[in-house]
């Protein structure tokens, strides 16, 4: 018997017990849609945060407060301390300290309610310099950004990002309206442009910005004298490495720390962006691992249909041998079931997944990536393991003795 | 010539710690073109010697000549391959895969030898269009009388001209009218120089051979000629 007859052979017995066939496949086909649908769900993920990072800008310095590589439990985690202030990022601006530092926006934030007329709106209030409009990356889209005087002067000014400024305003235009915070009347002098059209960007877009100075002293909410992060802007793309050593320096000194004890972290895009893969490789590979856990499931569901299959067809087997299959054709042709089953299974299940892929989007706002190549793969490891699980049943099938096969009733 | 050679064969069954003898030494040829009626109470040995003499299992001692080749020491896999080339079964309960019409259940063992499809359904119609099944070649073993499945049951063993036709009471679920109708056809083979052993405890089914063998207890009690033996 070759080949092609033992796929017809297979396929029959497949066609033959149809609903066994279908709830054989279920199993595979959930572990496959599974599988495709969270590594989809990974890499959307992984992409989406890619292109928030590299938003950044490629030759930014991003310090917060405390310390991630902390030993001896001194230092808070990331970002709870209040270890950095104004007048660190004052220092990191002067030429003479750090010639390859361009630019410096320290920044402070609050939620707050601001409110126009009638109109009611929650945001983030972001204090900081006029340096945060290039160290950001940013635009004004109409009227002007903060100046070095607004933050002199403790101006009462606000920027508002677009889409807070519709939320308030709706069409009408803001320039030269008023927004109260707590109370503070602020003028609106700008508004920002669109950060871009990607879902972080959306967050970007509603924020208030106001010198950082005025939300210290009239806004308060925040410390007065610490601050949230500090973006430090590099030259260029080329100095970021010596841009980095200067204000590491720096800020160990004007901290009086030492070099393995430091009470500030210092992230640059590359750094942010290799965490933020790792991070989301593990939860990848987490969710992976319960995926390929749904199809070992499947894998054990083939291997009892089969085993039942076997048992059932007992006559079948022993007739078989009779009319002079060996053992070898007769595992060869339950291996050959087995991996139809799983093969069947997995395109299934990998166009329930590309399915699942097309409308989750729309339900939950999650990208979902999904590459040809894990398509293939998926497939390839359902047919695999149909194989696998079907070893065994196949084994019992072939060692069965004719006459045993035939006495049975 | 002798096609079947059996010298001194014993077979011994293991049910856990007890040990049954099934075959307690039989010696016994068969000429080509024989047709020799196997008889014997339940548990003489008959099936036993049937599975024997179709290759479906081996003996623990003694030689089994088949058309000259040792089968006795044969593996299952070689085994198998005699099964196809040299032996035709027919069984008490037909054994026809349901799910099949009647030429894909005839077409069967050549499937297990090669050659090509359309070569192998030819000669599988032409085996039913001998049985006188020619008008039910599609038709599935539920559709069959019992009559008319033991028939395609016959087809699928003459479909690959083997030396031997072993029936284990291939009347044993028939009516009268279908029995005769089978035992018919059997004796038409035989007309046609093919050798025949059926198993059976049914004097009227052994009265058509030639040669009786009678077993009991694992022994051959009796072997002669049909005639002298039930007139």
């Amino acid at each position: 018997m070759n080949w092609a007859q033992t796929l017809r052979t297979g396929l029959e017995a497949v066609r033959t017990h149809r609903l066994r066939s279908a709830l054989t496949m279920l199993g595979i086909l959930i572990g496959i849609a599974a599988v495709i649908l969270t590594v989809g769900f990974g890499e959307g993920a992984s992409s989406q945060i890619r292109d928030q990072i590299n938003s950044l800008g490629t030759n930014l310095l991003i310090i917060t407060p405390g310390s991630a590589t902390s030993s001896g439990g001194v230092n808070g985690p990331l970002g709870s301390a209040t270890t950095l202030t104004a007048q660190d990022a004052g220092a990191l601006a002067s030429k003479a300290v750090a010639p390859d530092i361009a630019a410096v926006a320290p920044v402070s934030s609050t939620g707050d309610t601001l409110t126009a007329g009638t109109a009611n709106w929650s945001t983030n209030v972001v204090g900081t310099t006029p340096s945060w409009l290039t160290a950001r990356a940013r635009t004004v889209a109409e009227g002007r950004f903060l100046t070095a005087s607004d933050e002199k002067d403790v101006a009462d000014v606000t920027v508002l990002g677009p889409v807070t400024a519709s939320k308030l305003f709706g069409h009408s235009d803001p320039l030269g309206q008023t927004v109260d915070v707590n109370g503070l009347p602020l003028e609106v002098v700008g508004v920002l442009a669109s950060a871009g059209s990607s879902a972080s960007a959306t967050n970007e877009d509603d924020e208030a910005i106001v010198p950082l100075s005025t939300l210290a002293q009239q806004i308060g909410g925040a410390s007065r004298t610490s601050v949230d992060i500090i973006y430090a802007e590099a030259t260029s793309p080329g100095t970021l490495s010596a841009a980095y050593q200067e204000a590491n320096t720096l800020l160990l000194n004007l901290h009086g720390d030492s070099a393995a004890n430091p009470d500030f972290t210092i992230q640059t895009q590359q750094s942010l962006l290799s965490t933020a893969t790792s991070v989301n490789g593990t939860l990848t590979v987490l969710l992976a691992g319960i995926a390929a856990i749904s199809l070992l499931v499947g894998g054990i569901g083939v291997m009892n249909i089969m085993l039942v299959s076997v048992t059932e067809r007992i006559r079948e087997i022993g007739l078989r041998k009779a009319l002079g299959a060996t053992p070898r054709l007769i595992r060869r042709q339950f291996l050959v079931e087995a991996s139809l089953l799983g093969l069947a299974g997995g395109i299934l299940g990998a166009g329930v997944g590309l399915a699942g892929a097309v409308i989750l989007p729309h339900l939950i706002s999650n990208a979902i990536a999904i590459s040809p190549a894990a398509i293939a793969g998926a497939i390839a490891v359902a047919m695999l393991v149909g194989l696998v699980f079907g070893v065994y049943p196949a084994g019992r099938a072939a060692r069965m003795a004719p006459i045993d096969a035939l006495r049975t009733e | 010539m002798s096609l079947i050679e059996l010298t001194d064969v014993r077979k011994t069954y293991r049910t856990g710690s007890l040990k049954v003898t099934a075959l307690a030494g039989i010696t016994l040829g068969i000429d080509d073109g024989e047709y020799v009626a196997v008889m014997g109470p339940s548990g003489s040995g008959k099936s036993t010697l049937m599975h024997i003499l179709g290759c479906l299992d081996v003996p623990t001692s003694g030689r089994y000549r088949l058309a000259g080749e040792d089968v006795s020491e044969m593996s299952e896999g070689q085994l198998a391959h005699v099964r196809n080339q040299r032996v035709g079964f027919v069984f008490q309960q037909f054994n026809l895969l349901a799910s099949m019409p009647a030429w894909r259940n005839v077409e069967l063992p050549l499937s297990y030898r090669g050659g090509g499809r359309a070569e192998r359904r030819e000669r599988a119609i032409a085996a039913l269009d001998r049985v006188g099944l020619g008008d039910r070649v599609h038709h599935r073993p539920g559709e069959l009388s019992g009559g008319e499945q033991q028939r395609v049951a016959i087809a699928r063993a003459l479909v690959t001209e083997p030396d031997l036709l072993l029936a284990d009471e291939p009347t044993g679920n028939l009516d009268s009218a279908s029995t005769a109708e089978i035992l018919n056809l059997l004796d038409e083979l035989h007309g046609s120089d093919r050798t025949v052993v059926v198993i059976t405890h049914e004097a009227d089914v052994a009265r058509r051979s030639e040669r009786t063998v009678r077993m009991l207890d694992g022994r051959i009690s009796d072997d002669a000629p049909t005639a002298a033996v039930s007139r």
